[in-house]
């Protein structure tokens, strides 16, 4: 009776078992069954009992007893129990256990079995689950059955070599001669064990590497004759003679050729021919292809080989099936980020390569969308003929794949946007048509709101000379961005873009100021609390600060990418928008305080030349004061520890009596802390000082709580606040802080830019 | 190279599991669960590959069964998808029924799997070699 007829017994049986807790009763008769029988030490049902005991371990149950069963069954003379005993030792003992020490005999003896069976056990199971000791002790042996006479043998071997090699690296030379000859093989098993042993060696050894060069055309040799050979029945998986081989090969010859130019033009050849006659109709093809390509882009090869390899990727992107699709654009990822000297000579195939990724996009699975996108925005952004090119490119992509865009790239989009200076009458009448087509697709729709807001004058002035003029009347532009507004399909990040356009639009637009004003007083009461809050804000600039409302909706500067102002080009809208995170600690907004932020906003963006973005604050500032939750959003900067060991201080304002000192705590190249120290050298007291800070774009800002808001006169006291930054992107840091406080009774509200920062105290 | 292979049928339980790479026998679970929810809820459209914590998953479905295989980063994905095809492909050769032979000799499929894939490498991938050892065991233990 074979060994499998009780466990499939016991597998129907747990099988059959309705609810997990009847399986658990099942399992737990069966195993106390087991463990009596083990305990009689008897019997040729051993097998069996270990064989349903590895099952049972598979499904998750604790097996342990089963460990001195193993190394019994092990030391067995029967090859049916030694082969249990040693799957057993595989999958219930590792290294840890003391149980394989006890294994280390046995795998000795059988290490010499006159049968190959029992040796390849024993073999397979050292380069499972063998420690240092086992393979330091084994390690002679294993190199005399690499020389065997038997490729069974050998090439299991090679890869018990593998696993020793791994864990002694030092045993690595003794297994190098042997692999070396083993090349000459004609297996293919021993040959791909020997690859692999090969590859591991010069992985860990750069001497070992430096030797194995010498075998690049001995390789080159095999893979010819893979790639050239007919039909052997042996290897063919769909016409490829041994892909899996193959693939093997050219990692190594990957590896050997990296960086040296010598073993490079060895290979050149063979990747030309390997790259033109392999048939890539099947995904067997394919892959030997896509390691071509790899190993292509990675080692010295010339340029046409590299152009060869980008038209490969090309074609892949066209292919009908998805994991190919998926394969070519990682890779044209990978390569336009890292080799952008190589694919700079081939901007045009990469540029035709996007043009018909567009097409590729719509078919591509959802999840690889995302990436695909931004891969196809960074790419568009390198390689971009013109400027009208890449915002139809963008255009376009949003159109077909909007959905699946990050939100990161809107900004970029904006900006982009907005440096095509002369394209803005185009680009504005494009995305309106996009918009009054279809606004579900929340990225365009963002752009979309933004740019009619920005540009809307150029919109309604109908001429346009890069596109046909379109007559579009002031109330096809509101009834657009309402549209927007009241659909359910609009995301509260849309609306507050609707908004905001709507609101910049009161100064581009002539007739329907009222009906902006209408718009904008409803949304005062609406349930989303951050458009509510922008819209009461935009009442009262309509209301108290109309004589503002000009300027602070004006144009927006072009926004440099790289200069502290980047940002999503958002106005007194945008900045609200980053606040988010604090705002949940706000009340309802109270009547008297938006004008109070109002003002606060609108002062520091009408006085700045480059709007700032203010990052989200983790300011731990009460509450209670009101001025303090406004300035929840710009950050408080308020010094921590000033004092003692003068460190160098920078002064950064002065007037009134009051004085802002800036100092360098600490700083690292992606970040510093600053303190910022305020004094009064008036008579009277000053209170409520706020410090709020903006910084660029890239940059965290953390506020630590500041030591107080109230610094008394004469210099008697200090108010400091720490600031933690950020900059893992390093950027130019600059800094823009307001400072607001009382004195002497009236209010006093003051900016600073800081450019340059004093260097650390230590 | 290939850290772990399993078999999992559409309710997510595991037929098969093999490790070559070590994980804690109480993780494991876990890490099955966690990989077979990840395929399991994969749509028809979506490719095989799946970028899962710091390596990535092939994964292949045939009828009711799923075959995953984690692999490391440098494995070239395309190529193990064919593999899982050839290791199914010796399975339907030796055992001509259904899954459920499969799944009820689980001791001679282990068997196979260790000829075809060794310490995470592939050592074999000619059908008649892997399976020459298996067909003189079973001679072995007709006589009985």
């Amino acid at each position: 009776m074979s060994p499998s007829v009780r466990l499939q017994e016991m597998i129907r049986v747990i099988r059959g078992a309705r609810t997990q807790g009847e399986e658990r009763g099942v399992i737990q008769r069966e195993c106390a069954a087991i463990r009596a029988q083990f305990r009689q030490a008897d019997n040729g049902t051993r097998s069996h009992n270990l064989a349903k005991l590895l099952y049972v371990h598979m499904l998750g149950y604790p097996a342990h007893f089963g460990q001195m069963e193993c190394v019994r069954l092990i030391a067995s003379p029967r090859y049916n129990e030694k082969r249990v005993g040693y799957l057993g030792a595989m999958m219930l003992l590792d290294e840890k256990q003391d149980a394989s020490l006890l294994i280390t005999n046995s795998i000795k003896n059988d290490l010499s079995h006159s049968s190959q069976y029992v040796q390849s056990l024993a073999l397979c199971t050292l380069g499972c689950m063998g420690s240092a000791e086992m393979c330091r002790d084994l390690a002679p042996e294993i190199d005399r059955l690499l020389r065997a006479s038997n490729s069974y043998i050998k090439k299991k071997a090679a890869l018990c070599a593998v696993h020793i090699v791994r864990k002694v690296p030092e045993l690595g030379e003794l297994f190098t001669p042997a692999a070396q000859s083993l090349l000459s093989e004609k297996n293919h098993g021993v040959l791909h064990g020997a690859v692999v042993l090969i590859t591991e060696l010069c992985e860990r050894n750069p001497d070992t590497l430096e030797q194995f060069r010498k075998v690049v055309p001995e390789l080159v040799q095999i893979m010819k004759g893979l790639v050239m050979s007919g039909y052997s029945p042996e290897h063919n998986v769909a016409g490829i003679s041994d892909p899996f081989l193959q693939v093997r090969i050219l990692r190594l010859l990957r590896i050997l050729g990296r960086n040296n130019d010598t073993a490079s033009d060895a290979m050149n050849d063979l990747l030309a021919q390997v790259a033109t006659n392999t048939d890539s109709s099947k995904t067997a093809g394919s892959a030997v292809l896509y390691e071509t390509v790899l190993t292509v882009m990675d080692i010295k090869s010339e340029s046409g080989l590299r152009v060869l390899a980008v038209n490969i990727l090309g074609r892949f992107l066209l292919n009908n099936d998805r994991n190919i699709r998926y394969i070519s654009m990682t890779s044209l990822q990978k390569i336009v980020q890292t080799d952008h000297n190589a694919v700079q000579r081939h901007r045009g195939t990469i540029v035709d390569c996007l043009k018909d990724q567009d097409a590729s996009v719509k078919r591509c699975p959802p999840e690889l969308r995302a990436h695909t996108t931004s891969g196809i925005f960074n790419a568009a952004e390198r390689y971009a003929p013109s400027q009208r090119w890449h915002i139809d490119t963008i255009l376009h992509v949003l159109t077909t794949a909007g959905g699946d865009v990050r939100d990161e790239t809107v900004p970029n989009l904006i900006q982009l946007i907005t440096t095509a200076t002369e394209l803005h009458c185009y680009t504005v009448h494009k995305l309106y048509r996009a918009l009054i087509t279809d606004i579900s697709v929340q990225s365009l729709v963002q752009v979309a709101c933004w740019c009619i807001g920005e540009y809307g004058d150029l919109l309604l002035r109908g001429e346009c000379e890069e596109t046909e003029p379109v007559q579009v009347a002031e109330d096809d532009v509101l009834d657009a961005l309402e549209m927007v507004l009241q659909s359910h399909m609009s995301s509260p990040a849309t609306r507050g873009f609707a908004l905001t356009a709507t609101m910049k639009l009161s100064t581009r637009i002539t007739h329907n100021v009222d009906r902006i004003r209408s718009i904008v007083s409803i949304y005062g009461s609406c349930i989303d609390v951050e458009l509510q809050q922008r819209a009461v804000e935009y009442n009262a600039l309509f209301k108290k600060y109309d004589h503002m409302r000009a300027a602070v909706l004006e144009r927006m500067p072009v926004i440099d990418k790289s200069s502290p102002g980047h940002t999503n080009g958002e106005s007194a809208g945008g900045t609200m928008k980053e606040m988010e995170p604090t705002k949940l600690t706000q009340e309802v907004v109270l009547p008297q305080e938006p004008a109070n932020k109002v003002c606060d906003l609108l002062d520091l963006l009408g006085g700045s030349a480059e709007p700032l973005q203010p990052s989200p604050a983790l300011s731990t500032t009460p509450l209670g004061p009101v001025s303090s939750t406004a300035g929840g959003d710009l950050l408080d900067l308020l010094g921590g520890l000033d004092v003692t060991p003068v460190p160098p201080s920078v002064i950064v304002y002065e007037k009134n009596g009051v004085t802002l000192k800036l100092q360098t705590d600490r700083q690292t190249d992606t970040g510093m802390t600053v303190t910022l120290t305020a004094t009064n050298s008036t008579d009277g007291d000053i209170t409520s000082i706020t410090l709020q800070a903006a910084v660029p774009k890239s940059v965290q800002l953390q506020m630590k709580a500041p030591s107080g808001d109230i610094i008394p006169a004469h210099g008697l006291g200090q108010v400091t606040q720490t600031v933690l930054l950020n900059n893992p992107n390093k950027v130019s840091l600059k800094m823009r802080v307001r400072v607001c406080y009382t004195s002497q009774g009236s209010v006093c509200q003051d900016t600073v830019q800081i450019d340059s920062f004093p260097s650390p105290a230590w | 190279m290939i850290k772990f292979l399993l078999m999992v049928n559409k309710q997510g339980q595991t037929r098969l599991s093999k490790y070559y790479e070590r994980v804690d026998i109480g993780k494991r679970p876990f890490l099955e669960a966690d990989v077979v929810k990840g395929c399991l809820s994969r749509k028809k459209e979506e490719c095989s590959f799946v970028e899962y914590k710091d390596f990535k998953l092939v994964y292949r479905q045939y009828a009711a069964l799923f075959i995953v295989v984690g692999i490391s980063d440098t494995e070239n994905e395309l190529s193990i998808y064919e593999l899982v095809h050839n290791f199914v492909e010796v399975l339907d050769k030796y055992f001509s029924h259904s899954e459920l032979d499969i799944m009820l000799n689980l001791d001679k499929v282990h068997i196979i799997l260790d000829e075809m894939i060794q310490n995470g490498h592939i050592v074999e991938t000619n059908k008649n070699r892997i399976l020459a050892p298996l067909l003189a065991l079973d001679q072995m233990s007709e006589p009985h």
